[in-house]
């Protein structure tokens, strides 16, 4: 691919010369991201070792499993997967509406530094005691408000700019952004509702009581899968596979479907996480059958990433950041599938309260989020620093093969350890007494959990090499653009129909 | 941008005619697998709603064809192996314990049900196979407090020690530092003795006499002369090398001066009387059963 494609160029002649984007705070998410992933997964390998051996917890009880666990799922999902979201949706809709950021300089600035502060302030919050308990949901009151204000800013800045764009219609890309944007504001604004018991104490009671706090909480959790994890890397994948493989978006009429079929079927899945609960029969029914008519929709994303790559499957040999991408889509797929299974109140019955939940979801925030978010970096970073190359195709390869490996181990391992607890737990021996205890159940896992430390080292290992990676490519004179090719050309001529400039 | 609808060489497709950053769309219909599987799947959930309790309305909601229950769907899972060990259960019921051991196979049935229920409830603070741990009476050594027949056993475990059962054993050693009945280098004098006769260590003092002595007028009503403890009034064995909080001198000492007394819960509000009984055959199975 050119150069000119990269810049993000299209014809000049056509429509007029693309203004000057905002790469800057760009570049700042896209170092955050990067930063916060190596964070989020040293936190995994570690607390993954305090479940192998607790002594692991060094009896200091700021870092015990109860504390670093928040740590890292918000540092994997807020601050990883959020950086990435932030910085790539200011890049793709900037392009895909030929407009400079709404609201300047300073407020794209502030949602970057506030948004980080809020992650700073919430990992402290976690390690030093303070939690209102709600899964993903655990930042106290003061700190919720801060994200509110915000995330308020970050979807002024995206809505300003898709009012002003110079395109006739809205890519689809950013259809998937702003349902992200604006539905996790509504969940975390609902979620969150609670009555401090002082304004000077980081503590507080939510307004829902009983199951009725269960289930906002799960509606929020799910959707907070369904919507930062699912919607949003979506809408990176709209861009970036089209883009990294030059060809067209497979199908304009499914991703209309798929988006609006996602959107409504989403938001009420979340009563599958309460089955075998207090929550009421009818609502556990509802949660269930909204789940499986939820896995087309979800596929509909499938669909379209990977036909995409029709007539440009080759590019699969020579684009390592494409695999990645490639990858990810195929592991959203598995999980998308996965997930409508385990939510029929039967499955459920064998595999609630085991690893194998653990297992699904990280086949999906390994496999499928990191995977889009490698997949758009690797394209990402030379464009941003205006370098001609990566540093090393063959880093990004060994890169892909090492995480791949840590992802078959982490599931699979999961996997089984799940089964085997669902199944030891339920089993009866011949006689009509439980046949095993909790704790042979432990006991019994041990191996996988080693095993499962290991998929998590391999993965870090993984990141480690792109950071190597990203650093050679941003210093290294070898990875420089002629100057004929600097900075960002935007005058490209219409070029022959499947890469413009091409 | 005007619409510029092209054909893609590729699929023979055309676009949509739109164009961002250089990206197209192909107007490809929707893939018709997908569509059926997607209708097939909405058809299935239907079928659930019909079935199942599902929509809601004012103050009720539908019960559902099937008229299933989870609640109900439980109770008869669990009823129905609770019916596999009905006759067995009943059996060990009606039994003396010596009858139960006198039926092999019944024997096997009451352990197979003591260990579970021991590894499920009385592990997590006896330790594996009654190991015991500080606080928690070991109950493989033979070191009872409250005697280790199976009757005692038995009774210890209904009815817990300083529960809230109005059964419960009950003991209490005084405070005898912290009310003041003996004062700090008495306490030291006696914890000496006894870390010294019983424990089998040199004694720090150079006369344990006076420790003896403190012992005899203090201690031995309960403990025994000879500290070989009263298993009638929940007085434990001195004269031991198993010991409840430790065997330090500093443990000693602090004990008399201000006794921990550990609770065991009842097991009577939880457990029924057969499963106890089973849970004490298999407790006494141990190696520490008198």
């Amino acid at each position: 691919m050119s150069d000119a494609v990269m810049h993000g160029g299209v014809a000049e002649s056509v429509l007029g010369p693309a203004p000057i984007y905002n790469d800057a705070v760009v570049k700042k998410f896209v170092i955050a991201s990067i930063f916060w992933a190596i964070v989020a997964f040293l936190v995994g390998v570690w607390i993954a070792t305090e479940l192998t051996w607790p002594a692991a917890n060094l009896g200091l009880s700021w870092i015990n499993f109860g504390r670093l666990r928040p740590v890292h799922t918000s540092a994997a999902i807020f601050a990883f997967g959020g950086s990435a979201l932030f910085g790539t949706s200011f890049f793709v809709v900037q392009r895909t509406c030929r407009a400079r950021l709404w609201g300047g300089e300073a407020l794209a600035n502030f949602v970057f530094w506030g948004y980080q502060f809020f992650i700073v302030m919430a990992a402290l919050s976690y390690v030093m005691g303070f939690s209102q308990s709600k899964e993903y949901a655990e930042p106290e009151w003061h700190i919720d408000l801060w994200l509110t204000v915000v995330w308020v800013c970050y979807l002024l800045i995206y809505v300003g700019t898709l009012i002003k764009r110079q395109e006739p219609h809205i890519y689809v890309a950013n259809w998937f952004y702003l349902a992200f944007i604006v539905t996790v504001a509504m969940l975390h604004i609902v979620n969150n509702m609670a009555l401090p018991i002082s304004l000077y104490a980081a503590k507080s009671y939510s307004v829902y009581s009983g199951v009725q706090d269960a289930l906002v909480q799960w509606w929020y959790g799910h959707n907070a899968v369904g919507f930062f994890l699912t919607a949003g890397f979506l809408g990176m994948m709209y861009y970036f596979i089209p883009k990294a493989a030059g060809r067209p978006v497979y199908s304009y009429r499914l991703s209309i479907v798929h988006f609006w079929t996602l959107i409504f079927l989403y938001i009420w899945a979340g009563p599958h996480h309460l089955h075998w609960t207090a929550l009421p029969d009818w609502t556990q029914t509802l949660g269930m059958a909204f789940s499986i008519m939820l896995w087309m929709p979800s596929w509909g994303g499938m669909i379209n990433g990977i036909m995409t790559l029709s007539g440009a499957w080759d590019k699969l040999r020579t684009d390592p950041g494409l695999r990645f991408s490639v990858t990810a889509v195929g592991f959203y797929g598995m999980s998308t599938f996965e997930g409508p299974v385990m939510s029929v109140r039967d499955v459920n019955a064998l595999s609630h309260y085991t690893d194998w939940t653990i297992g699904h979801v990280h086949s999906g925030a390994l496999g499928w989020v990191a995977f889009i978010v490698f997949g758009a970096l690797y394209y990402l970073v030379p464009v941003l620093w205006h370098r001609q190359r990566l540093y090393s195709t063959k880093l990004v390869a060994w890169h892909y093969w090492i995480a791949t490996l840590g992802i078959v181990l982490y599931i699979v391992s999961m996997w089984v350890a799940g089964i085997m607890q669902g199944l030891m737990w339920r089993a009866y021996d011949q006689y009509g007494f439980l046949q095993y205890s909790f704790v042979e159940s432990v006991v019994a896992v041990h191996p996988f959990y080693v095993i499962r430390l290991l998929g998590g080292v391999f993965f870090l290992s993984g990141a480690l090499i792109m950071v190597y990676n990203f650093y050679r490519t941003i210093t290294s004179p070898t990875t420089e653009a002629p100057q004929a090719m600097r900075p960002a050309p935007i005058a490209a001529p219409a070029g022959a129909f499947g890469v413009a400039g091409e | 941008m005007p619409t510029k609808i092209e054909k893609d060489s590729v699929t023979g497709r055309e676009t949509t005619g739109h164009e961002w950053d250089g990206i197209k769309e192909l107007n490809t219909p929707l893939p018709k697998w997908w569509l059926y599987v997607f209708y097939a799947c909405i058809a299935w959930a239907i079928g659930m709603f019909i079935l199942y309790p599902s929509i809601p309305y004012g103050t009720g909601y539908f019960k559902g064809v099937l008229g299933y229950s989870q609640r109900r769907a439980v109770d008869a899972a669990v009823a129905e192996v609770a019916a596999q060990r009905q006759a067995s259960m009943d059996k060990i019921a009606a039994l003396s314990f010596a009858d139960i051991r006198k039926d092999p196979a019944l024997l096997e049935v009451a352990l197979t049900d003591g260990r579970i229920t021991f590894a499920t409830n009385c592990q997590p603070c006896h330790g594996a196979g009654g190991a015991g741990r500080p606080g928690y009476p070991a109950l493989a050594a033979g070191a009872w407090i409250w005697g280790g027949t199976l009757e005692d056993i038995q009774q210890t475990i209904t009815h817990g020690i300083r529960s809230a059962d109005p059964d419960a054993r009950q003991s209490a050693m005084p405070r005898f530092g912290a009310d003041g009945i003996l004062k700090p280098d008495q306490i030291q004098a006696v914890a000496d003795f006894v870390h010294a006769k019983f424990y089998g260590h040199p004694p720090l003092a150079a006369d344990i006499a006076e420790g003896q002595k403190i012992f005899a007028e203090n201690c031995a009503a309960c403990h025994g002369d000879a500290g070989q403890g009263n298993p009638q009034m929940g007085a434990p064995r001195l004269a031991s090398k198993v010991h409840l909080y430790g065997g330090s001198l500093e443990t000693i000492v602090s004990q008399v001066t201000n006794p921990r007394m550990g609770v065991m819960p009842n097991w009577n509000t939880r457990l029924d009387p057969a499963t106890i009984k089973a849970l004490a055959l298999y407790v006494h199975s141990l190696g520490g059963g008198q």
